[in-house]
């Protein structure tokens, strides 16, 4: 089999944006493989989706009342037991908090090769090829992907989802699944909405996003000055939140909040593509790391290697300064 | 309830990576292993489930980096057994499915309620124990999870959704789950209850044998990362490139 399948993620009823850069990776694979793109959506009740998925050759759907939410043990039987009859040559899953809880499982169940965190994709003498970002995205790492199956988790960043958001809806093929959906071990209970008391960062045209190199929750007030001068807000990399310095509202990356600032003042953060991923887009970006090797000065505009403890207070009294404040 | 939390030491990440222009590889003659974050948040979930719930904790982890020093530190935290798995050339490194062999043969006769590990490492390539283990041990498998607690013999865990949504999700024991943080900071421990760990506790040894990594990514060769267009850099001392950015973020509008 020379086809290629993509998990199409859902969340509440629609389709998120990485099952888009899935299907645009898929694109690439299902091309030079001369194999057909299929879109693999899981619901209940909502074939309709099948016509946002326009840029795959066809939808294979499967719907079951188990299925509605996103239930991490229904939807790793359904897909452990689909791939296992359809044995396509590569399925994709997202690299997220929902795809990583299926791909690994699905390959380690089925005897598949697994690679995760995979960036792009390539076919070259007929064999498909990944490059993968690990490391905290200090090392690429590229590898084969061997047949006759192998599943990869795709990250965002590879390729541009609006490409493939192509509003068509090819032929639709409802599958029934042979695995028992009614006897399950986990269960969810329900959603817990987000915070949303707090400032939305995603709306903020200033911000000033500080990581691990703050180093105590103490060194957070200067920072936050630092913000007020520049009338913006804090942000932050996943650490700082883990910590309990600021809450999750202030989170950006996987699992926070995407950004698109006119300024991201980037202070002690490396770039992970955790992080990244929740920056996709900026006018301008400084970075200081004193890490010269530090990721994000690959994508940065500006960059310095000083102490950030050094810099933010300087920084706000020159800012200030400036501003009459 | 009885609780497993298996350790995986990675690069780290700190220190800088180097190739080894021969194998195309991470170069691990100088390379500095430690502990993974997520599997010392993964710890600290166990300490707090076992604070609230009682039972016992068992630290398992594969013979590489500062493994006793990290198992004594698990001790004097609160860990109740530790356990360490020998063998040859783990020291080269060893792929997510190879720990996932070694850990499930060392699980062999365990009983456990759950298995806490961090939702992915650092030097992942190949998927994450978790859900590998998980898959290994057909048991149910939730990651990105962030809190956890006992009810009427489930797990109730909080589960990280994309886009800042959480979910409430229960499910039977045993269970594999994957921490993404835990409800507060790994906590630290002072030297002299590591030091008391070292004198009075002893490590477990299991010979883990040949591991394969069967499944794992064929990795052809590890690089650094294409430079793009690169950030221009500011040098100087802290005064000077404060006075540099105020200069760019006047030029940007930013400032008015």
């Amino acid at each position: 089999m020379s086809d290629v399948w993509v998990n199409v993620e859902t969340l509440r009823g629609e389709i998120t944006e990485i099952s888009y850069t899935m299907l645009a990776a898929g694109r690439v694979l299902a091309d030079g493989l001369e194999g057909s793109l299929t879109a693999v959506l899981l619901g209940s009740g909502a074939k309709d989706l099948s016509g946002k998925l326009g840029a795959a050759d066809k939808v294979a759907y499967v719907d079951h009342a188990a299925l509605a939410d996103f239930n991490p043990e229904a939807h790793l039987k359904a897909l452990t037991a689909l791939a296992k009859s359809g044995a396509p040559r590569v399925i994709l899953f997202g690299q997220t908090a929902m795809g990583t809880d299926l791909a690994y499982g699905v390959a380690m169940a089925n005897g598949f090769s697994m690679a995760s965190s995979c960036r792009t994709f390539k076919v070259e003498g007929g064999e498909p090829l990944f490059e993968a970002v690990t490391c905290g995205g200090k090392l690429i790492a590229d590898g084969k992907m061997p047949g006759p199956t192998s599943v990869a988790t795709v990250m965002p960043g590879g390729y541009k989802p609006e490409s493939a958001m192509v509003d068509k809806t090819p032929g639709v093929e409802e599958v029934s699944v042979d695995a028992d959906l009614g006897t399950l071990r986990t269960k969810v209970r329900g959603y817990i909405e987000p915070d949303t008391s707090d400032v939305d960062i995603s709306k903020i045209p200033v911000l000033v996003s500080v990581g691990r190199g703050i180093g105590q929750e103490d060194n957070i007030g200067i920072a936050k000055e630092l913000a007020a001068a520049l009338k913006g807000e804090i942000s932050s990399s996943r650490p700082v939140v883990d910590q309990g310095w600021l809450p999750t509202s202030r989170l950006v990356g996987k699992s926070g909040k995407s950004v698109k600032p006119k300024l991201y003042l980037a202070l002690g953060i490396s770039g992970a593509p955790e992080h990244m991923e929740g920056v996709p887009d900026w006018e301008t970006m400084i970075a200081v790391n004193t890490d010269e090797n530090a990721p994000i000065f690959d994508v940065a505009t500006y960059g310095a290697t000083v102490d950030i403890m050094d810099l933010i207070p300087a920084l706000t009294e020159k800012v200030k300064a400036a501003t009459g404040g | 309830m009885d609780i497993v939390v298996p350790i995986k030491f990675v690069p780290d990440l700190v220190e800088e990576l180097e190739i080894d222009e021969g194998t195309g590889q991470l170069d691990r003659t100088f390379l500095r292993l430690v502990p993974n974050e997520l599997d010392d948040h993964a710890l600290e979930e166990a300490l707090l489930l076992k604070e609230k719930h009682g039972g016992t904790i068992t630290v398992v982890a594969i013979d590489s980096g500062d493994v006793d020093e990290t198992l004594f530190t698990a001790v004097a935290k609160g860990a109740d057994k530790v356990i360490k798995i020998t063998g040859e050339g783990y020291e080269e490194g060893l792929s997510s499915h190879a720990c996932v062999e070694l850990l499930a043969k060392a699980l062999g006769d365990l009983s456990y309620d759950v298995i806490l590990t961090g939702t992915q490492a650092v030097d992942d390539v190949d998927g994450s124990v978790g859900g590998l283990l998980a898959a290994k041990l057909d048991l149910p498998y939730v990651g990105y999870v962030t809190k956890a607690v006992s009810e009427g013999g489930k797990l109730v865990v909080t589960k990280e959704y994309p886009g800042g949504l959480l979910a409430e999700v229960e499910t039977d024991l045993p269970a594999v789950v994957g921490i993404q943080a835990a409800e507060q900071a790994p906590r630290y421990v002072v030297t002299s209850l590591v030091m008391d760990a070292m004198n009075n506790a002893t490590i477990d040894e299991t010979e883990g044998g040949e591991a394969t990594a069967t499944g794992a990514a064929e990795i052809t060769a590890m690089r650094a990362p294409e430079k793009g267009e690169a950030a221009e850099m500011i040098a100087g001392d802290a005064g000077a490139v404060a006075e540099k950015l105020v200069q760019i973020m006047k030029e940007k509008g930013i400032l008015s």
